[in-house]
Order: structure tokens, then sequence, then C-alpha cells
């Protein structure tokens, strides 16, 4: 299989790789695929709260090459965005970045879907983190 | 110790330099076609394929007569099942064949069928032999041929050969066996074993590709095939075509050099594939073998290491020549249907590696390959979210997956 050079690199030199923590309010974790299909993915992202600007984000991938990179990549362009700016990112932005191959499309779907679940993730904690009004007696 | 290191033997072998010296002359020097009678050129080629077909009967205990030339062991699986399957229509429409045969013999049975044969596929057992009264009790009357591979392509497993042959013998029923990834490498004796029909190709013996046999008995039983390719009779009418003449004289150096050479060679190749197998399990945890250790060829190892998926193990070794049954890596994104059949579960398929060592593998590139390999895991065990998981103790078998 002929990989692209971004891909490899991305292999090569994984960017953003770990963990945050998960049981932080401000950290959306996503995680999607399934070992049986040889392909899972862990997208988390850290927002500020008061800007909804991506502050950090991590990831951790079971996949092939194409998958590795995809969610290396995806971890990369989501710093520095907003969280709507950042689920308007699309699969085929990633195919034509990393030069996917057909065989290797569905690799850059699961990124996209591991973005929008990790994205989700955190919406739904601000809403129900919403602060009631607490009685100050 | 040159790079990249060629360890995918059952894929397919160098060729032995002594093979392709032997080959040489039949080019350009003795190039006659061997069925043209009235002159020397004729005769000089016939002598070479006839003095092949010895050097291939003597590597499995038979005679030439029964040796038929083929381009290969695809080609000599379509030729007995087909062959015979036509043959002995009169007696009976039913093979019994098992799930993790290579697909030359598994797509023969599905063509088979769609022509109106029955065909049996019996399950393996987690260590990937067949069950000896699963095999008996699939027999019927109407039963004609049973095809089972001597020792399994991707996982190395030997089968119970000289039991199938037994039971073949008792129910009178003809007994197949693609012995392609055998022969040569384990002692293989037709008779010895209850063998009728064999398979065997050359490029899986350090000979040329193109060229392969088929054994077919002629005492006890004398078996019969309806030729598949027609057109001059060759080969005792069982298959028409021109003779391979540099083919098959390579395929007969081939045979003779795995006959004297195997005694040493599988004790020499043993020891390296345990050296590898057990270096790895050693310094690496959550490392499974796939299929039986004790019934298995000397030079195979197949091995999976949980929460690395195949193709970016394959990615990080890149010089190093070995195969994967992960999805990835197959054209059709299917995970190796020989390791779903053991059971072993699609995570487990998905980071599998096929490790097949040759007699041009040393000891410097085993030791290579083996640190190599580790490093990678342990990596690609970092960039793991289930690594993560297993080391805090979810049990990833009841995690409910978004998969899409």
């Amino acid at each position: 299989m002929a990989y692209s050079d971004k891909v490899i690199d991305h292999y090569e030199h994984p960017r953003n790789v770990g963990s945050l923590d998960k049981n932080s309010p401000d950290v959306g974790t996503g995680m999607v695929g399934a070992p049986e299909c040889g392909d899972v993915m862990k997208l988390q992202v850290k927002v500020n709260p008061n800007t909804g600007v991506i502050e950090d984000a991590k990831f951790k991938t079971f996949g092939c090459g194409s998958a590795i990179a995809s969610s290396s990549l995806a971890t990369e362009w989501l710093k520095g965005k907003t969280v709507d700016q950042a689920l308007e990112i699309k699969n085929t932005d990633i195919v034509n970045e990393l030069s996917l191959p057909p065989v290797k499309i569905h690799c850059s779907v699961l990124a996209e879907d591991a973005i929008k679940a990790a994205i989700g993730d955190y919406k739904k904690k601000q809403t129900s983190n919403k602060p009631e009004a607490v009685a100050v007696s | 110790m040159k790079l990249p290191i060629y360890m995918d033997s059952h894929a397919t072998t160098r060729m032995d330099p002594r093979v392709f010296d032997a080959m040489k002359p039949y080019f350009t020097e003795i190039f006659g076609n061997a069925a043209s009678r009235n002159h020397s050129f004729g005769w000089e080629a016939e002598e070479a394929t006839e003095k092949a077909r010895k050097q291939i009967a003597e590597l499995i205990g038979a005679t030439p007569k029964e040796i038929v030339f083929t381009s290969g062991a695809t080609e000599s699986n379509n030729l007995a099942l087909k062959g015979i399957a036509e043959m002995y229509a009169e007696r009976g429409n039913h093979i019994v064949t098992q799930v993790t045969e290579h697909k030359a013999v598994l797509d023969t049975c599905k063509r088979l069928e769609k022509e109106g044969v029955r065909v049996t596929y019996l399950p393996v057992r987690q260590d990937g032999l067949i069950d000896l009264d699963q095999l008996r009790e699939a027999i019927t009357d109407k039963t004609i041929l049973i095809s089972i591979m001597y020792a399994n392509n991707e996982i190395g497993v030997v089968q119970p050969v000289k039991e199938i042959g037994k039971i073949a013998k008792e129910k009178g029923i003809l007994f197949h066996s693609d012995a392609v990834q055998a022969v040569g490498k384990i002692p293989v004796n037709v008779t010895a074993d209850g063998i009728d029909v064999l398979s065997l190709t050359g490029h899986k013996l350090y000979g040329p590709k193109g060229a392969g046999a088929l054994y077919v008995r002629r005492r006890n039983p004398r078996v019969q095939i309806t030729a598949q390719m027609d057109g001059g009779g060759h080969e005792r009418g069982m298959r028409s075509g021109t003779l391979n003449v540099p083919g098959i004289v390579g395929l007969g150096a081939a045979s003779e050099i795995c006959r004297l050479e195997m005694p040493e060679e599988s004790k020499r190749l043993r020891f390296l594939r345990d050296k590898l197998k057990d270096t790895l399990m050693n310094e690496l945890d959550e490392v499974y073998i796939n299929g039986s250790m004790e019934h298995r060829l000397p030079h195979n190892l197949n091995i999976s290491f949980a929460y690395v998926e195949g193709e970016s193990l394959l990615m990080g070794i890149n010089d190093i020549a070995v195969s994967s049954g992960s999805a990835c890596t197959s054209a059709t994104l299917e995970p190796s249907y020989v390791l779903k059949a053991l059971g072993a579960g699609d995570d487990l398929a998905h980071s599998s590696i096929r490790f097949g060592i040759g007699r041009f593998n040393t000891e410097e590139e085993i030791d290579y390959v083996a640190n190599k390999v580790i490093n990678v895991v342990r990596k690609l065990r970092e960039l793991s979210p289930l690594y993560e998981m297993a080391k805090e103790g979810v049990d990833l078998s009841k995690v409910v997956w978004a998969a899409h």
C-alpha cells in the first residue's frame, strides 16, 4: 500500500497523543469505532468555557496508518477553533489533506465522527453543569 | 545484514541460486518441446522433465508416473476437485472439506456447488485442527472426495493427515490434500499418509513460480481425473499443454534440495522461529499465538498483539516483509477468514502478524526483527485507547461501542 508522505509523517510523528482528564467539565471525550472493525478512535478536546475556543486536543487511536493520521490531523486542526467551527470539519477535508485512497476514506469519516462525538460530549456537560441559582444564606 | 528482510515465506520464497543454475540451460540451449518425439531437441527436453518427475516423486514417496505437471497449486487444486467431481459423478456428488482451506480450494468448491455438487465445510477447533469425529459423521454414501490441506498457509497448523487418510480408506473415499505449505518442509509420504491426490507448487520450495504438480495415485486405488485443460492429451491425458520445461526443471531441482536438506533445515528454522516467539513473548504482555503450537510447521509464527492494529504495525516495521490478518491489509477490508474460523474474535484478527521464516533468514535477522517488533508494538500501545482502557481495568468485552 502506498502511503502519502503526510500519512507517513503523522504516523512517525503523531501530534497530540495522550489523554485529558475526562472528568473535567471543560473536556469533551468522543470514542468511536469498534475493535471488531479494526478502528477505534478516542478524541478529546479542552474548551475554554468563556470563549468557546478549543485550547487543547488529544487523541489515541487503534487502527491503520490512515486512521492514526486522520485522528492526529484532526487534533491539529481543532486547536484554536471554536466549538462551532470544529463541527464544520468534514471528512473530505481530511481525505484531501492526507491524499487518502478510496479504500481508506472510512478512516476520515471516523475522525469526523470522533470530532462530533467529542464536541457533543462537551456540550452535554455544559447543559447539565449549568449552575443552579444558589441561594446564599 | 541486508534490508528489507524477507520473512513472508508462506506467500512465496526466493529462488535458491542452485535451482536457478539448474534452470538456466533450458531457455537458450536446451529449448526443445518435450513432446517433440522426432529430434534430439525434444528428447533432451523430455529427459529433463522426466528427471524432474522423479525428483518430485522422491520428495513425497510417489512414483514418477503419478506426477502431473501444472502451472501451480491453484491449477492443481482446480484439477483435483473438478476432475474428480466429473469423473466420479456416477458414484456420488458430495465433497467434504474444511473452512480454513486456501481460496483455490474454497472457490473451486463454490463453483462446483453452483453445478450441483454438495459440499460440507467442516469447522475447525480453536487450535485450528478439524475434529475427526465430525469428519466421520459428515461422510455419506454419496461422498466421493475428502479434501483437507496438509498445513495451513496462515497459521501453519498441520492437520491430522494420517488419521484422515485412515478414515478415507475405511470408507472407500478418495483423499486429496493441498500440501503446498508442507512439501519440502516436513516429511510428506503419500502412502504412509494415505493420500490419493496431492497438490504442490515450486515457488513455496525456493523454486520458480508458474510450475506446480498434482500427484495422482495409480495403485490402491487407481485414481482417474477428467482433464480440465484439453488439447493434445499431455500428461497421460490429464493435463494438455506444452510443458514448461525450465519451470519443471526448477521444480525438480528445488524438490531434490528440499529432500536432502530438510532434516537439518527444519531443525534450524524451528530454532529461529522459537527464538523469535520466545523473545516477543518475554518482552511484551498480551501476546497470543494463533493456532496449535504443537501441530505446526517449524518455520511459521502467527501471533496477535492485543490492542495494536496489524496494518499500523506493518507500517512501523516497514523494512521487514511479513503479512497480517488485519482487514486493513486485505483488498476487501475483510479480516482473515482463517483467524475468524479459530473463533479468535475480529479484534485479534486485526492485530495478527504472520512470520514465515525461510532458508535464507539468519539469526541476526531474527534478532533485528524481534527488536523492531517489540519497539513498534510498545509505541503503538502508547497510541492505543484500547490498551489504555485495559490498563485501567476496563473489561473491553463489556463495552458498548459506537461503531458506524
